[in-house]
């Protein structure tokens, strides 16, 4: 005898801001009448923080008090012992999204060493033949929109041999000329980082400029903290000898989950940076650094 | 649940519009409805876990390691759990597909018209044209890159984790796929056989490994190995783009189709928030793809579902792509990238004219690295020739062009005008040929030159001022069609005038091209044909005057019997301009006269011939002249022509001719737009054609000076105006004459042809003729001097006796006593009202004292001392 149990969200894209009902049913379906012992409904909001293995080492004393940091929890019976009838059947559920105390919904985020994640859980119990059936669903929480707007103000930069930093052997560079500008750093998560480089000459040709994405995440506490850095993703803008003097375009989309506006707490800090990285042709790379700040707004 | 696929459709007859399909649906039951949430019988059960998995970490969301199955929270494999769009789509009742195709098909074609060349039309053209034997490879990596370009994120990223990242996605999928040795046709099949397994992928909802199949795919597209296959291999992998479009919008659509099929002209408000949130993920997840053409491929083809997420989505992706263009670095491959977004771009929205031409001007931005290193080492590398390089470009800048053109005829003409003058300063007539072929290819249609003359006639000037050789102008067998569009009498006259003014002023040789000369006809019969009866004179006498211009050019040379079939030819096109017949009698005469000098002045039976046929040519041409002088002039030119070319009989006619319209001079005549006496020209018509009656031989069937008679007949009855001595100078003119021709030896001859002199050889009975008609003369003139002295003619009395004196002073034998008498009672009957100018008085004295000293003419003294100064006082 089969059996499906499903939480349908009402919401498409699933995504909830605080203060909001998250809403929706939980679908039954059977072929035949189903006895059951209780069907129970758990909503979830937690951020778990993981240490770097280089830094396990390191900070191995404080390793066990980096546990799961709750910021929502709360739990509702559905349906008590019983019957349901043969079919399809839905019911229907709402969970108010409210913080107990000065807690704080942080924006749900994937990332590696920091995760914000938010579900529902569904639960029912049955008699001791049956297996108890669950179900979870993510779903998605979006942080209350940032008041203080700021205007955005383009950032420039050049880059030459000259610029360099970490060079050992300077003099054995070719010569280049890269200048563009970020429209700015100071960037609303939902809309694309943008700007443009110039590749106004170079000696040799390029192989490739790409963009790259990469999240800081800092764990830590009173005895020490962690801090990485990893690639979300790298973009190339461009490819090969290309035509100099020609304004090439910066273009990248902040992926959904993976990137959530800049957060600093006591206890971890998830920052994000943009690399604009030049390819040399001998696979030699230079990088120019950008912190971002992203907000939703 | 089906939909109509007609029911967008207007009623076209008279009975009410009716929507089966719609009422069929109000007539079912309620309960047929399926909520939001619902449950389907035949729907396959999915239990997908998506539990997160707390340990999994994640190194990068790049598209080569993203989509790996570890990752629960992948968004493209996030938004296929529960409601899978497809599974609703197979729910959907299997008679319904076709009517939705059926309707998918008719929308496309309006976006697009039936006007437009279809790229598949061109499809197979570019597979045939492109082609090689060289060997092919196809090289997919279905799972990770990184082996083979390790990714420069390097220095960010912890070594540790990277290594283990990487280990991890090649363990788990690192698939790659080398095919190599490939001839076309496998490299064909391979490339078809993907495109199967794109639609078997996706059939058996496997979406993510369909994306990875197109993004494989697209990246063939950076390889240039083997250069020369590269536009089929555009085409060939740009077939599986299209089918992934299609796959991903006919998903998305069928998502809408509950409970009816979205209507062709649906908008934003009509997409539910599944059917949003999906397409959104697919854009999301192109976004993330890591290399640019890729991203660049697949987003444009997809561009179509924006429709289903904003308004204004199409209009801003366009711009956007077309800017992340620049960032390819290889010229060929980013021609083809235009090309193909040009393509999707004019399907989705024909009417976003910017992108297409942006893409054009970045093309041309970029066009100097074709010549630039990166290239030249590949074509030496793969032994490609330059000009052979150039021409893999054409059918991607054929189709932007197409499209950029397409409904465009302002647009286009506007290009058009501009790139002509590229073409003319940069490249030969042929390519300027083929650009005249163009415009009037697009111009044609609908009569679209009528709004575009300006441009047009702009294109001619451009031509003009880089083509100065005729030959080569008129050698583009698509300038004179080009010509054909000037429909409009005035700006048709106006282009022909121009190219005109060049020919006359550039056209520095005789020419017999029979291009330039059957294309000039050409121009000038329009010209000549745009004259009626109300263009003005002046506009007539410029045009003329072109013509004529261009006739004074034709020469051909030493044939001159061609030379007169041109004249009779020009005569017949450009009967209504007199000046130009009067310049083609010129031409006429003027060739007889050159066959005379050519031959020596002896004719050959064969060039007797001819000059009479030139003779006769004149004398059928001169009648048709409506001005009186220009025939008389032109029968007494034409008549010493003939004379001079020993044709006698055919100067007699001339001469007859000429005096028998005599009668015809009227009083007066329009001077320049002013009424004038003819008087003044008359009388030099006359005195030229004394002249020339010295050396015409008497016709020896008529009487002796036959011609002069007939002049002096034509004179007497000619009507001349009251108070007028004109009739009696014509007389005083003629002594002169008939002095000359009782000489032994005449003044003057025309070398072969025999004058009266050797005619009569000073036979008594010619001379007695000759003194008979003089005396005649000099009675009428008497009679006339003594009329003048009766009607206070004192004046012209005066004169008329001193011309008279003058020319028997000149001619007359004053030896004779009574001649002698004659000449004092003139000299005093002019000088006896004192109006002699008394300075010309005493010159002639002067000159007649001087002429006494002269041997033989000792007589004159005598007369001199009769000859007094008289003063009015």
């Amino acid at each position: 005898m089969s059996v499906t149990l499903d939480i349908r969200l009402k919401r498409a894209n699933k995504v909830y801001r605080e203060g909001e009902a998250v809403a929706g049913v939980i679908v039954l379906a059977c072929k035949e009448p189903l006895q059951h012992h209780g069907i129970s409904l758990s909503m979830e909001g937690v951020v778990n923080l993981q240490l770097s293995s280089k830094s396990v080492g390191v900070f191995e004393a404080f390793y066990n008090s980096v546990k799961p940091i709750q910021l929502i929890s709360s739990n509702i019976e559905v349906a008590k012992a019983g019957k349901i009838p043969g079919g399809k059947t839905e019911i229907p559920f709402e969970f108010p999204l409210h913080t107990k105390g000065n807690k704080v919904l942080y924006e749900t985020y994937h990332g590696v060493f920091v995760n914000i994640q938010y579900s529902l859980r569904c639960d029912m119990r049955r008699s001791l033949l049956a297996k108890d059936l669950s179900r979870n669903c993510e779903f998605i929480v979006h942080c209350q929109p940032q008041k203080a707007k700021v205007a955005p103000t383009p950032v420039n930069f050049t880059i030459t041999p000259d610029t360099l930093e970490n060079t050992r052997e300077r003099s054995l560079l070719p010569k280049f000329l890269i200048r563009g500008h970020l429209d700015a750093t100071h960037c609303v998560i939902s809309q694309p980082l943008t700007g443009e480089v110039v590749l106004e000459n170079s000696d040799v040709p390029i192989k490739s400029i790409e963009l790259q994405l990469v999240r800081v995440e800092t764990c830590g506490c009173a005895e020490g903290y962690a801090r990485d850095a990893t690639e979300i993703q790298n973009i190339q803008i461009a490819e090969g000898d290309v035509c100099h003097g020609l304004s090439i375009p910066i273009y990248m989309v902040f992926p959904r989950l993976f990137t959530c506006p800049t957060l600093e707490t006591t206890n971890f800090k998830v920052e994000f940076e943009v690399n604009v990285v030049i390819v040399l042709h001998d696979d030699h790379l230079i990088t120019e650094n950008f912190p971002l700040k992203l907000c939703r707004v | 649940t089906a939909g109509c696929p007609f029911h967008h459709r207007p009623s076209a007859s008279r009975s009410r519009g009716r929507n089966y399909e719609a009422e069929l649906q109000r007539c079912r039951p309620e309960v047929a409805l399926v909520e939001f949430g619902d449950y389907h019988p035949l729907k396959p059960i999915m239990v997908t876990d998506t539990k997160t998995r707390h340990g999994a970490r994640k190194g990068s969301t790049s598209s080569s390691s993203s989509s790996s199955s570890s990752v629960p929270p992948d968004p493209l494999s996030s938004m296929l759990d529960g409601t899978d769009p497809l599974s609703m789509f197979a729910a959907a009742s299997a008679s319904e597909t076709p009517a939705i195709s059926r309707s998918r098909k008719e929308k496309e074609e309006e976006a697009v018209g039936a006007d437009f060349e279809p790229w598949s039309s061109k499809r197979g053209e570019i597979l045939a044209r492109f082609t090689t034997t060289e060997k092919l490879s196809i090289n997919l990596f279905m799972g990770s890159d990184r082996g083979k370009a390790p990714s420069p994120g390097s220095s960010a990223v912890s070594e540790k984790v990277r290594t283990r990242l990487e280990e991890l996605d090649d363990l788990e999928e690192g698939s790659q796929r080398e095919l190599l040795n490939l001839s076309q046709q496998d490299y064909a099949n391979r490339i078809e056989e993907l495109n199967q397994s794109l639609k078997e992928a996706w059939a058996s909802d496997q979406k993510v490994k369909a994306l990875k199949i197109v993004i494989q795919c697209s990246k063939l597209l950076s390889d240039t190995s083997v250069i020369q296959f590269y536009p089929s291999k555009f085409v060939l992998i740009t077939d599986i783009l299209d089918t992934f479009g299609q796959l991903v919008y006919d998903r998305i659509w069928s998502m809408c189709s509950d409970p009816r099929p979205l209507p062709d002209s649906f908008t934003v408000d009509d997409v539910n928030d599944t059917a949003k949130e999906t397409c959104l993920n697919w854009f999301f997840k192109i976004a993330s793809i890591r290399e640019l053409l890729p991203r660049l491929y697949v987003e444009a083809a997809i561009l179509k579902c924006n429709r289903f997420l904003n308004k204004s989505g199409i209009q801003e992706t366009l711009p956007r792509l077309t800017a992340m263009i620049k960032g390819i670095g290889d010229p060929l491959v980013a021609a083809y990238t235009r090309a193909y977004l040009c393509r999707v771009g004019v399907e989705v929205a024909p009417h976003l004219k910017d992108s297409l031409n942006q893409n054009f001007f970045d093309l041309l931005g970029t066009f100097r690295q074709i010549g630039g290193e990166s290239v030249r080492k590949q074509l030496a590398l793969q032994r490609v020739e330059a000009p052979e390089y150039l021409t893999l470009y054409s059918p991607a800048i054929s189709w932007i062009l197409q499209c950029i053109a397409y409904r465009a005829p302002e647009d286009y003409v506007n290009c058009a005008e501009i790139w002509v003058e590229f073409t003319c300063r940069h490249f030969t007539k042929r390519e300027v040929n083929t650009i005249l072929a163009d415009i009037i290819k697009h111009m044609t249609p609908d009569r679209a030159f009528e709004d575009a003359y300006s441009q047009l006639q702009s294109v001619i000037r451009k031509i003009l001022t880089y083509f100065h050789d005729f030959s080569v102008l008129f050698s583009m067998e698509r300038f004179l069609p080009f010509l054909d569009m000037f429909q409009k009498d005035s700006v048709r006259v106006e282009v022909c005038r121009s190219i005109m003014e060049i020919f006359i002023k550039h056209q520095l040789d005789l020419t017999r091209d029979p291009v330039i000369l059957n294309a000039m006809l050409h121009i000038c019969k329009t010209m000549h044909d745009s004259v009626n009866a109300l263009t003005l004179e002046d506009e007539r006498r410029s045009l003329a005057l072109l013509i004529i211009g261009f006739i004074r050019m034709v020469s051909f040379g030493r044939d001159f019997e061609q030379q007169l079939s041109f004249c009779v030819e020009a005569r017949a096109t450009f009967c209504n301009l007199e000046p130009v017949l009067v310049q083609l009698i010129h031409t006429v005469n003027q060739l007889a006269m050159e066959t005379r000098r050519v031959m020596r002045g002896s004719h050959s039976r064969k060039t007797a011939a001819f000059v009479r046929a030139c003779a006769a040519y004149s004398f059928i041409t001169i009648p048709s002249l409506s001005s009186i002088f220009s025939r008389l002039s032109l029968y007494l030119l034409s008549g010493q022509v003939a004379l001079a070319n020993q044709c006698l009989s055919q100067a007699d006619a001339f001469l007859k001719a000429a005096v028998s319209i005599l009668p015809e001079v009227p009083r007066s005549i329009s001077v320049e737009g002013k009424l004038r006496s003819s008087e003044s020209f008359l009388l030099d018509f006359t005195n030229n054609f004394l002249a020339m009656l010295l050396v015409v031989p008497d016709h020896p069937e008529h009487g002796v000076l036959y011609l002069v008679r007939g002049l002096l007949n034509m004179v007497q009855d000619y009507t001349w105006e009251d108070n007028s001595d004109a009739k009696v100078r014509v007389y005083v003119s003629a002594l002169p004459l008939l002095a000359a021709m009782g000489q032994e030896t005449y003044v003057y001859s025309v070398p072969k042809v025999d004058s009266n002199e050797t005619l009569y050889g000073g036979d008594p009975k010619f001379l007695s003729e000759i003194n008979k008609l003089c005396e005649t003369l000099i009675g009428q003139i008497l009679d006339h001097l003594k009329v003048l002295g009766r009607d206070e003619g004192t004046r012209r009395q005066g004169a008329l006796a001193f011309s008279l004196f003058g020319v028997l002073l000149a001619h007359g034998d004053l030896r004779n006593n009574k001649l002698s008498q004659l000449a004092v009672n003139l000299w005093n009957l002019s000088h006896k009202h004192g109006h002699c100018e008394p300075r010309v008085s005493v010159r002639t004295l002067e000159f007649v004292k001087h002429q006494a000293q002269q041997p033989d003419m000792s007589h004159l003294s005598d007369t001199v001392q009769r000859l007094t100064l008289q003063s009015r006082t």
